[in-house]
């Protein structure tokens, strides 16, 4: 991976020989870098997030245990949910979609690179901030949902509400999260922006790949999902900081607003999570099976239902809180209709399939594990939509069984499929596929000795959140099997860290095409070039290169550029070459900025918070008002 | 140390007859288990949890029939040349398939409303015992406000009627769960939320917090003794005259070292001067099964770990570590406790 990184880099560093590699990665605004970056950090999260699983699993194995105690425990479930959501799973996605689209689309880059890089730089900020708790007096220990009042740590007749852990916990969290939910944001606005604007011609809406689709209802549901979190995680600061009682009872406040607000965003944020799964998952099938996707608009269709969706089902989490049954059945019933949709993607990933001429690449085996395990987490999902049923489900076993279908048996799944598949492209080298089966194979058993257990588990009482168990209510069994799977799963990631270190180094050569692919990135060198495309390509096809193999001699046709904009567009109309934004310090340093307000603020040094906010302003404002010339890049010999 | 459930006879439980713990130790595994109610409200659960799960395994065998097929009639073969038919799709079909799912879930949503508006219903009426819960950190506390009982760990009921639950919480959220009997429901602070639960044989079934409630959460645990109507009865009348009075000499010196070391000002005893209200209701502890959070068996021997190392059982509990109370004072204080009846 680094080597690989390092071979792009130095693409990258093109005229500016004299720069260091770290300075360039620093200074970076091409989204092809700042996705690596993304993929790079999210990785190494994904490994802190694991270790912190690994450690609650040796504590669970028997009954009765001690291998941590229950305030580590309870910082570990807490960190390992926030790791695996905000730091890993998300913005590994991000990654994708960041190196991804703009090739998928025909574009030079995003609408704004710079932004872009300011949303990597926040990103990466509050995932240190938050992580930094660890060496800082403690981390944060409610939960990933932190719920009110015991997340406002406020005192009630003399007594902490969270005794015994009173640490600045969670301020790491209501700061961190606040980063590097800013970057989220922007980088929201930023892909919404580019899919719309930035499509080469052709690339008309209904052509769009459905990864693009994905992608772009992906970043209208951050958009929307993500203001009422900042919200909560504004008051909770204010609580916290400024001795306020939005959530406190005991001060007049609601201990539901925080639920309410948090699941407005919260589930949403399942689907951020998994939308980017569905358009992966739609990309390899298709490609592995020789075939176009099955039912194209009624795919989008069902994105686009289960987006809107996806916001009027949020209280299927709060079943239990009292709302009463009129709430309850309203939910339930939202909830149940959301899996309409669902099960339309399904059928038509099969549809695809049937019919097909399938490879059984690595990345297809994926591919075909998503569906198996996604299906299971989405029939858990519509068991769980019914209330009376709910009541024994929720905050069992059985949820965290039913969570880890959807984000591993779906999301993971899908990431390691998209993995195998577009590193490639990214590095320029396969992964070996004999190291890819022991990979897939390790994780698919691995993940289902380690999860199927735990609906068993609930339906036995066993609540989630519980750092042991007595040993009478015969738990032990079922949670050694799981703990066994954690060593199965542990043994299939480290094959894969090990695949890639050999394949970035002595992999086989992939070339532009090495699926005989059906999109647009597939006609670009492996690894791309930092202009992508030497020539902005004609779409005439909902499989562009696809359609240019079969129809034409395989080669991408050029666009007809309109004569006014032929000058500033087509590179060969202008003698110096394509041209690209200028890498700047900026995004980095109003990154470092905020960082330092963040701890500022954590630790109540409040003129250090104001001077790191001044500084952080007067970053951006330089960042808005300096006209960037860019510069010329010329396109190398035989690129097309 | 931690508790062995239910498993040895102890004749101190007022009520439940021998043959009742035999028939429990025989279950004891499942004792905690959704998938064996004990009660209607847990079965209306288990039979809508089964429906669901019924419904939805038939979606899973047709999608892996399907899939599996395709996996093997369509993998690609040595010498295959050409692409295959590129169909892009087929109206019919992605019209059935998203018709079908809205007939199962149709089917299902019947029941579920049904189901949800029957357990919201209030049993009210002069003979419906009421409870109110109250979760603390960690434990819970019981009242019974018409009979006039504050008691804590173990909630007692008549076996084969309904009782009406009021959920309230001290401090933060909690969430009561009595698998065998009942789904969950949150206490919420600031708000009172209400269930009913109905245990259809005399029994003892275990509970435990749901939601996590901080550092100990893991040690909330109480249990739900259903009795018969009379035994419940004698339950009732015991608890309305406790006898707190020490019997012994030893009781007696153990009644001054409650007193010396404050722990009236946390701990109501009835019927004596000990009025605090952190912590629980200590009256009648000697016919308890159970201690702090359930997560203790009530023996002298433990009672006597959690004066003294309570944060050992339960780390952060607002309950101080007695560790410098002397070994005299130890037994003389679970002499006196144990004593309550």
């Amino acid at each position: 991976m680094a080597a690989a990184a390092e071979r792009i880099g130095g693409l990258a560093r093109g005229e500016d020989r004299s720069a260091s590699a770290v300075w360039s990665w620093l200074t970076t605004v091409d989204h092809k870098r700042i996705g690596i970056l993304y993929l790079f950090s999210s990785m190494i999260f994904f490994l802190f997030g694991g270790l912190e699983a690994f450690l609650m699993r040796l504590q669970l194995m028997r009954p009765d245990a001690h291998v941590v105690s229950f305030a580590l425990f309870n910082q570990l479930f807490t960190m390992h949910g926030l790791t695996m959501i905000f730091l890993a799973v998300m913005p590994m996605s991000v990654g994708f979609i960041n190196y991804m689209v703009p090739l998928l689309i025909g574009a030079r880059d995003v609408a704004f690179p710079r932004l872009n890089a300011l949303s990597f730089w926040l990103f990466l900020a509050g995932g240190l901030v938050l992580n930094s708790s660890w060496l800082l007096g403690g981390a944060p220990n409610a939960g990933w949902y932190n719920y009110a009042p015991i997340n406002t740590g406020a005192v009630v007749h003399g007594v902490s509400l969270n005794p015994g852990s009173d640490t600045l916990g969670i301020d790491f969290y209501v700061i961190g999260l606040q980063l590097a939910g800013i970057g989220t944001l922007l980088s929201g606005i930023n892909f919404v922006v580019t899919i719309i604007n930035m499509r080469a011609p052709g690339m008309t809406p209904m052509r769009l790949p459905l990864f693009v689709w994905a992608s772009l209802i992906t970043s209208l549901i951050i958009v929307f999902a993500f203001p009422p979190f900042t919200i909560n995680l504004v008051l909770l600061m204010i609580d916290r900081m400024f001795g306020t009682g939005f959530f406190d009872p005991a001060r007049g406040g609601n201990a539901l607003l925080w639920q309410q607000l948090f699941w407005v965003f919260g589930h949403p944020e399942v689907y951020i999570l998994i939308m980017p799964a569905f358009g992966m998952i739609s990309e390899v099938i298709p490609t592995f099976s020789r075939k176009p996707l099955f039912g194209y608009s009624s795919m989008v269709f069902a994105l686009v239902v289960i987006a809107f969706m996806s916001f009027m089902v949020w209280s299927h989490h709060m079943f239990t809180v009292g709302m009463g049954p009129v709430v309850n059945s309203i939910f339930a019933a939202t909830s149940m209709a959301i899996a309409v949709p669902t099960g339309v993607k399904i059928f038509n990933w099969l549809a695809t399939m049937w019919g097909g001429r399938i490879r059984f690449t690595t990345s297809m085996l994926y591919a075909v594990a998503f569906i198996v395990c996604f299906v299971i987490g989405g029939m858990s999902g519509v068991m769980l939509a019914v209330p009376p049923a709910d009541y024994q489900f929720n905050d069992s076993y059985f949820l965290v069984a039913h969570i880890h279908y959807v984000l591993i048996g779906g999301a993971l799944m899908a990431l390691f499929a998209a993995a195998y598949y577009w590193l490639p492209k990214i590095t320029g080298r396969l992964l070996n596929e004999r190291l890819g089966r022991w990979n897939f194979w390790l994780v698919f058993i691995g993940f289902n000795v380690t999860f199927f257990p735990m609906h068993f588990l609930g339906l036995m009482g066993m609540p989630r959140r519980v750092a042991t168990y007595p040993a009478n209510l015969g738990l032990g069994f079922w949670n050694t099997v799981s703990t066994v799977g954690v060593f199965i799963l542990t043994a299939g990631i480290v094959v894969f860290l090990y695949n890639l270190k050999r394949s970035a180094q002595h992999g086989e050569l992939a070339g532009p095409d090495p699926w005989d692919g059906r999109t647009l990135e597939w006609s670009l060198p492996s690894p791309v070039p930092e202009y992508n495309f030497a020539e902005i390509p004609l779409v005439r096809d909902r499989d562009p290169l696809f359609a240019e193999k079969v129809h034409g001699n395989g080669r991408l046709v050029p666009a007809q550029i309109a004569e006014a904009h032929a000058a500033e567009e087509h590179a060969s109309a202008h003698p110096a070459g394509i041209h690209v934004p200028n890498p700047t310090i900026l995004p980095f340093v109003v990154a470092v900025a905020l960082t330092v307000t963040a701890f500022a603020a954590i630790f109540r040094v409040w003129p250090l918070a104001i001077l790191g906010l001044l500084a952080a302003f007067f970053a951006i404002f330089r960042l808005m008002y300096d006209h960037d010339p860019g510069h010329y890049v010329q396109p190398e010999e035989g690129a097309r | 140390m931690k508790r062995r459930l239910h498993l040895g006879v102890r004749a101190r439980l007022a009520g439940v007859t021998l043959l009742t713990m035999l028939a429990l130790s025989a279950c004891a595994q499942h004792a905690q288990s959704a998938l064996h109610p004990a009660g209607p409200v847990s079965q209306a659960e288990l039979g809508l949890m089964g429906f669901g799960f019924w419904i939805m395994l038939g979606v899973f065998v047709v999608v892996v029939a399907v899939l599996g097929y395709s996996l093997v009639r369509f993998r690609e073969r040595r010498g295959d040349q050409g692409l295959p038919p590129q169909v892009e799709g087929n109206h019919r079909l992605e019209i059935a398939w998203t018709l079908i799912p809205i007939v199962l879930l149709a089917l299902l949503i019947v029941p579920t409303f049904r189901a949800t508006f029957a357990l919201a219903q209030q049993q009210r009426g002069p003979g419906v015992v009421q409870v109110t819960v109250v979760g603390h950190q960690w434990w819970w506390e019981f009242d019974y406000p018409q009979l006039g009982i504050v008691t804590a760990d173990e909630m007692h009921i008549p076996a084969g009627e309904r009782v009406q639950l009021t959920l309230r919480s001290a401090d933060v959220l909690h969430s009561f769960w009595v698998p065998a009997l009942a789904g969950k429901e949150d206490t919420v602070p600031g708000q009172s939320n209400t269930m009913y639960l109905e245990a259809a044989r005399p029994g003892l079934y275990p509970g435990q917090c749901a939601e996590f409630c901080g550092v100990s959460h893991s040690e909330m645990r109480f249990d739900v003794i259903a009795q018969t109507p009379s035994a419940f009865a004698a339950w009732v009348q015991a608890r309305q005259h406790p006898d707190s009075t020490p019997a012994t000499a030893q009781a007696v010196q153990g009644e001054k070292v409650f007193a010396q070391y404050g722990c009236g000002s946390c701990h109501t005893i009835d019927g004596t001067q000990f009025q605090g209200k952190v912590g629980p209701n200590l009256s009648g502890l000697g016919t308890r099964l159970t201690l702090a959070g359930a997560s203790l068996q009530n023996t002298p021997k433990d009672l006597r770990l959690w004066v003294s190392d309570a944060h050992k059982i339960m780390p952060s509990t607002v309950m101080p570590n007695f560790s410098t109370m002397s070994s005299s004072d130890l037994h003389a204080l679970s002499a006196y406790l144990e004593g309550l009846k």
